[in-house]
């Protein structure tokens, strides 16, 4: 009887939170939203401090995509001799091309580093860990917005006038914004536990560039090799954009290839982050 | 009264990599020994072996805590407490063992976290507050009270890496002051600030846990804080629960444990046998009695070669190794002590001293006055004066003050 009783008991004890080992929280996703105004608080103490102490502050977002478009613009239509299929002036091709990938590098870095750099927080406060990395992709998101301006300076420069296809530009944002948010949660886990990961980082950013058509249009890769081509999420990114702002021609399945990569990198990311998420703190 | 924590069968690990001085794994160490795996002949094992160690900071903890209580956690350095109240805080995970919670926890185990040096004080406590688990509007709430209670309205908008660290100090726990969980929980952040501010930050806590009738979670070495504010106590002991009831009676039982811990560094036993004619083998203190005052009960072992007569000095430094006291035995019997050739046991009982509260080590000398030091151990016992904490007559000075006994008087040599 007394047994029951104190079943019973313990049935009646509804408890708000449970701590168990290994436990993974069901309210995990319900705590991000909890934990929402941290999230703000922190983009915005990052983009705050970002900006000060700094010379040129914002301009450095302009400078940087601006020397980088010329320098682009100079060696492979000038130089190399490259052609734009399109009818787009071969440098506002380079910088279309140039500021989802500026966008994707600066996120992933920031990200991957993200977690090391606010150690003093894992190890003294409770909070889903993910909002760290997902606000410094934010931080990017605002250098990104900064540049887009010069983009549309560009615009008026050459006369050029976007077709209606601009209206899809947020999709491929949003897929450089995950794909820079799921291969940045699972750089950054790495990062925690070794901590000689972070040379890799610059490495695979300058490899990307390469393999990534920046400074050339993805049209000059013979169709042999596209599809693997394609594999590279910002392929897709890049293309979509010239075509949402130049009109460029798109492949539909370098899109979906695109897509499909994006989301296995972001779920794959925040599986190996939930995993390592309870072991930060001690490894930090 | 309702059940606010429970806390069953709860562990934790670590394990101390016992090879390497890195703090981390590095990618490149991993690779290297997997490769050195594949590359040895089978049978063969690599040089380097790493030894590995579990080491258990909490071991099967059990407690309850009611709505309202508020419980201090005490023990020596090491006992667990950090790591029990980072399991609470969810900072890290529990090895074993179950904790259920009611209500929201926020948790102060650091003054200031997050501050960012390059932002105002305005935006500090709004960034901190966020980190701290208050919400936008509680913060604007609570704003001005904040802002009063650091007292910094002049330095609002400069950056807080312009502020003196007891203005930071005073702003960062003016900002945890101001939580309002149900649960609060808190480390040994009130040693921070100059001796007003802390009073200030005690009284608070006091406010906020007596008249708010919040649950509060108090890690300190400070007596007087745990008995002002707490309720209850749990003692911690290498990981273990050790005792938990009532504040007075676990103080009590605290300052017991420390002297039983500390019965290692009240005996002396040397290992090596130095080729001197008289030398100390043994030293023992069998108690530093306190009933009003404290005296030293020494037993020593002294090894003699042939017979002759000594005399025996103290000499007693504080924690920092400054002289407090001083004492020779023939003063108190002229006639020296005698030896017999092999080992001797002398006991030593002083007077009453009237020692500070504080830490003090003892040396011991033998000697044939004013000719000759046969033998001197420096810092061989180790003992703690402890503030009494029944009797609520006497006045413990703190040895930072002074030491008050400057001469060891003997009471009995035998």
């Amino acid at each position: 009887m007394s047994n029951l009783s104190s079943h019973e008991n313990i049935e009646t004890q509804n408890w708000d939170l449970v701590l168990k080992p290994g436990r993974a929280e069901k309210n995990y996703w319900k705590d991000i939203w909890r934990y929402r105004e941290l999230f703000y608080i922190l983009s915005w103490r990052d983009i705050k401090v970002r900006y000060k102490q700094t010379v040129l502050g914002a301009a450095w977002s302009i400078i940087r995509p601006l020397l980088t478009t010329v320098i682009f613009t100079v060696v492979f239509s000038k130089i190399a001799k490259l052609n734009n299929p399109g009818n787009a002036p071969y440098a506002l091709m380079v910088f279309a091309g140039m500021l989802p990938w500026q966008f994707f590098s600066n996120a992933l870095s920031e990200s991957s580093n993200s977690l090391i750099g606010n150690s003093n927080l894992i190890t003294k406060v409770y909070f889903p860990r993910m909002i760290i990395p997902a606000s410094s992709v934010i931080t990017s998101l605002v250098d990104f917005a900064i540049s887009f301006l010069i983009l549309i300076a560009m615009m008026f420069w050459y006369h050029y006038v976007p077709s209606w296809h601009i209206v899809f530009l947020p999709i491929f944002i949003l897929i450089a914004f995950f794909c820079a948010f799921g291969v940045g949660l699972y750089l950054t886990a790495v990062n925690v536990k070794y901590r000689d990961f972070r040379y890799i980082i610059p490495f695979i950013i300058q490899f990307g560039l390469y393999i990534t058509p920046v400074g050339f249009s993805s049209s000059i890769i013979s169709e042999k090799w596209k599809l693997l081509y394609s594999i590279n999420p910002m392929v897709g990114v890049i293309d979509g954009f010239r075509w949402c702002i130049l009109g460029d021609p798109m492949k539909f399945s370098s899109f979906l290839i695109s897509m499909a990569i994006t989301l296995l990198f972001l779920l794959l990311g925040i599986f190996y982050f939930r995993r390592m998420e309870k072991t930060f703190a001690d490894n930090i | 009264m309702s059940k606010i924590i429970e806390v069953r069968g709860l562990s934790k690990s670590y394990i101390i990599n016992h090879e390497g001085k890195e703090q981390y794994t590095a990618l490149r160490d991993v690779i290297a020994r997997k490769a050195k795996k594949i590359f040895s002949f089978p049978g063969w094992k690599p040089s380097s072996s790493i030894t590995k160690e579990e080491f258990w900071a909490l071991k099967d903890i059990d407690f309850d805590i009611e709505q309202g209580d508020r419980v201090g956690i005490i023990g020596r350095n090491g006992a667990g407490k950090s790591t029990l109240l980072k399991i609470l805080s969810r900072i890290t995970d529990p090895t074993t063992g179950t904790i259920s919670i009611k209500g929201r926890i926020a948790s102060l185990l650091e003054v200031g976290t997050g501050f960012h040096p390059e932002l105002t004080g305005r935006e500090n406590v709004f960034l901190n507050g966020a980190i701290l688990g208050m919400s936008r509007s509680e913060i604007k709430k609570q704003f001005d009270a904040i802002v009063d209670f650091a007292e910094v309205e002049r330095f609002l908008d400069t950056p807080v890496k312009r502020y003196s660290s007891g203005m930071y100090v005073r702003l960062a726990f003016a900002v945890a002051a101001h939580l309002e969980p149900e649960i609060l929980i808190v480390d040994e952040v009130l040693a921070v600030g100059d001796a007003q501010f802390q009073k200030k930050c005690l009284g608070k806590m006091e406010d906020v846990s007596k008249n708010e009738g919040r649950t509060v979670l108090f890690v300190s070495h400070n007596i007087t804080a745990l008995k002002s504010i707490c309720t209850s106590c749990i003692i911690l002991q290498k990981g273990e629960k050790k005792f938990q009831g009532n504040v007075n009676e676990s103080l009590e039982k605290y300052l017991n444990f420390d002297n039983e811990l500390s019965s290692a560094s009240r005996k002396y036993i040397r290992e090596e046998t130095p080729s001197k004619n008289v030398f100390l083998k043994e030293a023992e203190l069998i108690d530093v009695t306190h009933e009003e005052y404290f005296f030293i009960n020494l037993r020593l072992k002294i090894y003699s070669s042939d017979s002759t007569r000594l005399s025996v000095n103290l000499r007693l430094k504080d924690e920092l190794g400054f002289p407090a006291a001083y004492g020779c035995s023939h003063i108190f019997k002229p006639e020296l002590h005698s030896m017999q050739p092999g080992e001797n046991i002398v006991h030593l009982k002083t007077e009453k001293l009237n020692l500070a509260v504080g830490k003090f080590r003892l040396g011991i000398e033998m000697v044939l006055p004013g000719i000759e030091s046969l033998d001197f151990v420096d810092d061989c016992i180790q003992f703690e004066v402890s503030n009494d904490t029944t009797a609520t007559y006497k006045f413990g000075v703190m040895q930072s003050w002074g030491f008050s006994a400057t001469e060891i008087k003997f009471k009995e040599i035998i």
